[in-house]
């Protein structure tokens, strides 16, 4: 509970120095894991929590939060810090108005995980770094961290902090693995047109249109959006129509292409669990791989590699299916 | 019965996107000449390629068409200096995207096509619906609110 109070801490500190107005962290939910984002102020900091349930981006709040009068603290974990980079690259958000905390992160825990492991009950789930403590149906259980990590943290991209004023870190943070991040997309490109359909069928016909991962994706900022108009002949989802929710994924991760940071909230959000985040890092990797690195958000820079270009790219037909 | 169906040919639909100052020209250049290609290529004039959004790909998809191709000029050449190489990096992204969703990668075509290439035009043109027929119908993207009655 240490980084809690010293999260909270910082959080009054701030606020009681009138160095900032409002503050966007997690609040505590109903049960011990939905902690949605919130804004704090000076008389009312009921319910601030951080733990390993606080896996909501707090960016894309920026958005709409930096356009109101005062300054805001936010919480920022090192995945998010891209997010908001690529935000202030664009112009979204207002850097002067935000104050950014970096926070220790060690991976968000993702409660299905828990509740697949078939406890009636669940009292309490502690964090011990490594192992999660978790008392259940009148016994306590120790899990290994790495087996209830949540879909966007598996493969995390990075623990270095891309833009701070200043952090709060109290166990160190391992680095990932680097190369781990694109192998599932690799043995997708290695199967067969068929087989590839097949899961992609599988996966995107279970799709509601919901519109989670729009909504959520730091990246997705436009105030009117094409899904939206209702003229377009998208909008709605006829039954057993495939072509519906292909079109719905394309279209919303090409909009998205060189600019995601990879952060991993749209399969997060996903309520039919689809891996979404699958589609946007084949474009991560087509454009690493053929348009040199790039990492979104690392920097706040005016380079997006799908506006830019080089006289010796190559060939659509060079590129496909590679 | 089966006599009918054997009669019936498979024709596909194939939509050309191509570009006023280069491509578009070549077609036209491809008729002046007498070069034939197949009356199942229906074209649409843009003013640029690169003013091809990914949508429009998808669409016509939808719409029932069995290939799309993209043509444009040579990169270097376009009338707006730039356009063809942002179209190329698009594409390029976009195809491999469809293949990734397993869509067949010889569905979806970009070629450079200049004004003075009409029979490149017609050789392009001709190549291509024999790839397609040889594919088949468009079954992995096609929306069946928008299939005729027939």
């Amino acid at each position: 509970m240490q980084i809690q109070e010293l999260v909270l801490h910082k959080a009054e500190e701030y606020l009681a120095s009138g160095k900032v107005d409002r503050v966007l962290a997690w609040k505590k939910g109903e049960t011990f894991y939905d902690n949605s984002p919130a804004i704090f102020t000076k008389d009312n900091l009921n319910g601030f929590v951080y733990n390993e349930f606080c896996a909501p981006n707090l960016s894309k709040y920026l958005v709409n939060e930096s356009k109101k009068e005062g300054k805001i603290l936010v919480f920022l974990k090192p995945c998010d810090t891209y997010s908001f980079n690529q935000l202030v690259s664009e112009h979204r958000i207002d850097r002067e108005k935000i104050v950014v905390i970096g926070l220790e992160c060690q991976g968000m825990l993702d409660e299905k995980k828990i509740y697949n492991l078939g406890f009636k009950r669940i009292e309490k789930v502690e964090d011990g770094l490594d192992n999660i403590i978790i008392t259940a149906d009148g016994q306590q259980v120790q899990i290994k961290r790495e087996e209830l990590l949540s879909v966007k943290c598996v493969d995390c991209k990075s623990k270095e902090f891309a833009v701070a004023d200043e952090t709060i870190v109290v166990n160190e943070m391992k680095q990932p693995d680097k190369n781990s991040r694109f192998s599932v997309v690799s043995e997708l490109e290695k199967m067969t047109e068929e087989e590839r359909f097949k899961f992609w069928q599988n996966e995107l016909s279970k799709c509601i249109r919901c519109n989670a991962c729009r909504n959520v994706c730091p990246a997705c900022t436009c105030t009117h959006c094409v899904f939206d108009n209702n003229k377009s002949g998208i909008a709605g989802k006829a039954n057993s129509d495939s072509f519906e929710e292909k079109l719905y994924h394309i279209i919303r991760a090409y909009h998205v292409a060189g600019r995601c940071t990879d952060c991993g909230e749209c399969s997060r959000v996903c309520p039919e669990s689809i891996p979404l985040h699958l589609i946007n890092r084949k474009f991560i990797k087509d454009i690493n791989d053929n348009y040199g690195e790039f990492q979104a958000g690392k920097t706040v820079s005016e380079h997006n590699p799908l506006v830019d270009y080089t006289k010796g790219d190559c060939e659509p037909k060079e590129m496909v299916g590679k | 019965m089966q006599e009918i169906t054997e009669n019936k040919e498979f024709k596909p639909l194939i939509v050309a996107f191509c570009c006023n100052w280069c491509s578009y020209a070549g077609a036209d250049l491809a008729g002046s000449s007498r070069l034939s290609y197949p009356a199942n290529v229906k074209i649409i004039r843009v003013p640029c390629s690169c003013r091809v959004n990914p949508i429009f790909i998808l669409k016509a998809f939808q719409r029932g068409a069995d290939g799309v191709i993209l043509c444009g000029c040579h990169p270097g050449d376009c009338h707006y200096s730039e356009g063809n190489y942002r179209t190329r990096r698009r594409m390029s992204l976009l195809f491999s995207m469809l293949n990734y969703l397993g869509i067949e990668k010889e569905r979806t075509r970009v070629e450079w096509v200049s004004a003075a290439e009409g029979a490149k035009f017609s050789a392009v043109m001709n190549d291509f619906v024999k790839t397609i027929t040889a594919l088949g119908e468009n079954k992995k993207l096609e929306d069946l609110r928008c299939k005729s009655k027939n």
